[in-house]
């Protein structure tokens, strides 16, 4: 027994933080895993059910194949072991929103084997980090119990979630930080969205999160492990790393209490509440939950071929890692930059690739996209196919602003204008009244703005350079269409040639 | 008109003739139904006179008119079938004999009754059986037992007894019914009549109230094998809805029934003669083994080293299977709902009242050997010896065509003689449960009589050769006349 006088001795900067993620996704596709139901959201309850996801006597379930094309192209787009052979298992327990009193899961030989991931924050707080994947799991739902909170009303259920397919995501307890967990659970909806396998949206609960999170603690030595939590239904990103946060402290805090270690407790469910911004205990069972899983001897097991997997395999394309890596490579963007293009899905990347390959430079693409296009999306919302201008138009654009012939704030009225109208880059320009400018023009608007700025062109002279600001904005005024790097330049040779 | 000396197939050749009408057909059966309502061999919930039963029979009467009338056509047309009620049937109510499911009533047709429905055949009621399927003499319905019409001090076997008592009452000339461990094979050998349980996979499962998955199987009984051979060119094929259905041809079953037996290899386990054997039983057997050398098959001493072991195995897995499959009989949807304060206390009030003893005692079996720390030494054991039981069967099979030997040990018994020796009952099924553990095919045919009761004749069969099964069978009721006995029924009706 470590003593409190050793215990009050260690601080929470010295404990490691130990966390593995169970993730559930639902499949996209459009019927459920062993009926032909709908999985389409919003319908009146029980409207989307027939015998088989209502349990009904003598229903019999039948593999939705679509279901294992989606869980093997999210095995292969996360690096996992494809099972060649795999087979169905009935998870027994009661509750009334799960009508057979059993879920079909898979037990001990799930779709998916061993795979991993590897995750890096563009900020660089915390270093590089390779999560494994322990498993993948086809499953079917449950339907969804409403409770009336007051304890009043009668509880209501809802079965058109009955049978939606989900993929179990399990990892090892690799992740060592809630932000690691965050950073992981964004990297693989990146990649499930990338691979067209979910949609993730958390809102509908297509993508459900539960965390696993101990601590462990160096003591002369020896390592210590805090009694594992399992913290359920972390409903978004946000919260899963606020939950994991706060968890990790209160698993510190306690330890110092009362020197709980892993042996002493058995694991523990808690949820987090939004309201009070805690980890809070949930109900617990006294005695611990036994599935009874045994092989569904409904449904036949499942062999995959190889050329089913090289199949699946040829149309999954780049996955993010890889295009940051390219974009970096061939584009020459900074990490983080290529994050902002690649986090915005596969649309994005591919109006930047057209973009940057068009105008020439990536780095100009890159700041062009990142932040005129994202911004115009994130305000109105809408997506990159929405975009008023198309790729083209903005390479168009973007050749005459790396050509130096049209500076970054013309340039960014003209693309409003474009936004705006839907015009070309030639009719925008029209609009603005944005004629091209020639060196004798410029010459000769310098020389005014010398002569008429005595008391500046002494500033300049004594060594102040940025006083010439004040300059290219009095020439903006005169001549809208003057190149301000043009302007500032001119005047500067023209004041050291006097 | 006496219709009931008549087989399916005979009686099916007067519809097609246009010497009987469907209706005439119907009425005939419809009343004897009626006239027998004391065999209990047809479920009938609600009101006597205005419940499932007469429900089932108004159907019957507008299908009868429809098929006279022209406006229903098809290969079955106007033949009677009763259905086993552990099989769903649109719009009427399907109970499985317990009082779990007595007022449910399902919204779609097994695959096997919509294929029997193409065919225009008549659903004319739905048959008792035990529980869920769970018994051997159809004593665990919730409904009472079914008696049987060779001497109605009897039971008629089970599960499937109401269907082999209405055939062999004369209610029905052909019936469908399910076997899990024996319980067409051991029913019919009962009641005199012709029982096949068909390959695993063979008919679709779907709408079968299951009892246990990997186990069950519907197949038809009936006089004769040929009527056997008739319901089986219908019911069998792959279905979409059924994974465990098999993809495998369906050939026309009354197709070379009358071949010759010549080089028939049979093989004959000695152990099946071996203590607990009724002797009457025995010689019938054994006579019957003297009709197939006459017939010009060859008989052949072959090993099953593995039977000892078959009804442990079959009583853990099939068990763990139930205990599963009724979960969801749980009060919260279709099935009876018990009053409760609380969610647990519903389910146990609802378990604890909508099901029979042995269901509960085959639960309990079930959910023990599945848990864990039990499941390697129970489950996981007795399907390792399921594989045993199967190798046997194929090395038997490398030697031999059919496996000959009796159905059940003995004669039907007395009613209640078992109720309280859930051991005793088990053991009915002693000769029957490894064809459902080995997934083979397996047909129970008359081959004697003993004080006033049936005796019967197990062949089991390749998977997927009910053909040869149906062969050997036709050719040995070509032979003899059993399958011609019909018990003398106290309350006759003219129709």
């Amino acid at each position: 027994m470590i003593s409190e006088s050793q215990r009050e001795a260690i601080k929470f900067e010295d404990v490691t933080v130990i966390i593995g993620l169970e993730v559930h996704v639902q499949l996209d596709t459009q019927s459920k895993l062993f009926c032909g139901c709908s999985t389409d959201h919003g319908a009146d309850p029980n409207t989307q059910t027939c015998p088989v996801c209502t349990g009904q006597p003598g229903s019999l379930p039948v593999i939705n194949q679509r279901a294992l094309e989606l869980s093997i192209r999210t095995g292969l787009a996360l690096n996992c072991q494809i099972a060649r052979y795999t087979k169905w298992d009935r998870k027994n327990y009661f509750y009334p929103d799960l009508p057979k009193g059993y879920q079909i899961s898979q037990f001990d030989q799930p779709i998916c084997g061993p795979g991993q991931l590897s995750v890096t924050d563009a900020k660089e707080s915390f270093p590089p980090r390779l999560v494994n994947i322990e498993r993948a799991h086809l499953e079917e739902d449950a339907g969804k119990s409403v409770h009336d909170d007051a304890g009043r009303a009668k509880s209501k259920i809802d079965l058109n979630r009955t049978g939606t397919p989900l993929l179990e995501i399990v990892t090892k307890p690799d992740m060592r930080s809630a932000e690691e967990a965050k950073a992981f659970l964004n990297e693989l909806k990146l990649i499930l969205t990338y691979v067209g396998v979910s949609d993730c949206d958390m809102q509908h609960g297509n993508l459900r999160c539960d965390g696993n999170i101990n601590l462990h603690i160096d003591i002369d030595g020896e390592t210590i492990a805090t009694p594992i939590v399992e913290i359920k239904n972390l409903n978004s990103f946000r919260n899963a790393e606020r939950a994991l946060s706060y968890e990790a402290v209160r698993q510190f805090d306690a330890w110092q209490e009362d020197g709980k270690t892993i042996g002493d407790a058995p694991k523990r469910t808690f949820g987090w509440s939004d309201a009070k911004q805690e980890t809070v205990p949930q109900r617990e069972k006294e005695e611990a939950a036994d599935y009874r899983y045994f092989p569904d001897p409904d449904l036949i097991a499942v062999t995959i071929s190889e050329q089913q997997i090289e199949d699946i395999q040829s149309t999954i394309g780049e996955l993010p890692p890889q295009i940051r890596e390219r974009l970096k490579a061939d584009y020459s963007l900074k990490q983080y930059d290529a994050d902002v293009i690649v986090s915005q899905g596969r649309g994005v990347v591919d109006y930047f690739l057209a973009v940057a390959d068009g105008c020439g430079s990536g780095k100009v693409a890159s700041n062009w996209v990142s932040q005129e296009v994202l911004r115009h999306l994130g305000e109105t919302e809408t997506e990159i196919d929405q975009y008023p201008v198309g790729a083209e138009k903005l390479t168009e654009l973007l050749k005459v602003v790396v050509s130096g012939d049209l500076d970054q704030t013309r340039a960014k009225d003209v693309l409003a204008e474009m936004v705006e109208s839907g015009a070309s880059v030639a009719e925008a320009s029209d609009k603005l009244g944005i004629v091209k400018v020639d060196s004798s023009e410029i010459d000769s608007l310098c020389q005014q703005l010398i002569d008429e700025n005595e008391k500046v062109v002494n500033q300049i002279k004594e060594g102040n350079d940025k006083a010439v600001g004040r300059l290219i904005g009095a020439a903006r005024k005169i001549n809208p269409n003057a190149n301000p790097g043009a302007v500032k330049d001119r005047i500067l040779a023209m004041i050291a040639g006097e | 008109m006496d219709l009931t000396n008549l087989s399916a197939t005979q009686l099916l050749d007067q519809l097609k003739s246009g010497d009987l009408s469907a209706v005439d057909c119907n009425e005939f059966f419809l009343k004897r139904i009626q006239a027998h309502q004391s065999l209990n061999a047809f479920v009938d919930v609600g009101e006597n006179g205005s419940g499932s039963l007469a429900k089932s029979a108004e159907l019957a009467r507008t299908r009868a008119a429809a098929i006279d009338a022209g406006e229903i056509k098809g290969p079955l047309a106007g033949l009677p079938v009763a259905i086993k009620d552990g099989i769903c049937a649109a719009g009427v109510e399907t109970t499985a004999s317990s009082r779990m499911l007595e007022r449910f009533v399902p919204s779609y047709d097994a695959t096997c009754v919509a294929q029997l429905n193409q065919a225009a055949a008549i659903n004319v009621g739905k048959t008792n059986m035990d529980e869920f399927a769970m018994g051997s003499s159809t004593e665990n319905s919730y409904f009472g037992p079914s008696l049987n019409p060779f001497n109605t001090g009897h039971v008629p076997g089970g599960s499937s007894g109401g269907s082999a008592t209405a055939v062999a009452a004369g209610l029905a000339p052909i019936a469908l019914g399910s076997d899990t461990g024996g319980s067409i094979r051991q029913p019919a050998s009962f009641c005199g009549i012709t029982g096949l349980k068909p390959t695993y996979g063979r008919v679709s499962r779907f709408g079968l109230i299951a009892f246990a998955s990997s186990l069950d199987q519907i197949g038809p009984m009936a006089w004769t094998a040929e009527d056997c051979a008739l319901a089986m060119n219908y019911i069998s094929g792959h279905d979409v809805n059924d994974s465990t259905s098999a993809k495998e041809d369906v050939p026309d079953f009354t197709q070379g029934i009358s071949d010759s037996l010549a080089g028939l290899k049979i093989g004959v386990y000695p152990q099946f003669f071996a203590d607990g054997i009724d002797p009457a039983v025995e010689t019938a057997v054994r006579d019957a083994i003297k009709v197939y050398e006459e017939l010009g098959a060859e008989i052949v001493e072959i090993d099953l080293p593995h039977t000892a072991s078959a009804v442990a195995t079959y009583y853990v897995i099939a068990p763990c299977e139930a205990s599963s499959n009724l979960s969801r009989y749980d009060g919260v949807r279709y099935t009876h709902r018990a009053e409760a304060d609380s969610l647990d206390q519903m389910y146990m009030n609802t378990r604890g009242e909508g099901f029979g003893a042995e269901v509960k005692r085959r639960i309990v079996l079930g959910t023990y050997a599945l848990s864990s720390g039990y499941y390697d030494a129970y489950y996981l054991q007795a399907s390792k010896v399921r594989r045993m039981i199967k190798h046997d069967f194929d090395q038997a099979f490398q030697k031999v065509d059919v496996i000959l030997g009796p159905t059940t040990p003995t004669t039907a018994f007395k009613l209640g003689q078992h109720t309280a020796d859930p051991m005793a009952m088990y053991l009915a099924d002693i000769y029957t449960v490894s064809a459902n553990l080995a997934g083979i095919p397996a047909i129970s045919l008359p081959c004697g009589m003993s004080e006033g009761l049936p005796i019967g004749l197990h062949l089991q069969g390749r998977s997927f050769d009910e053909a040869t099964l149906l062969k050997a069978a036709h050719q040995y009721q070509q032979a003899t006349q059993w399958h011609k006995q019909r018990p003398s029924m106290d309350q006759e009706v003219s129709a």
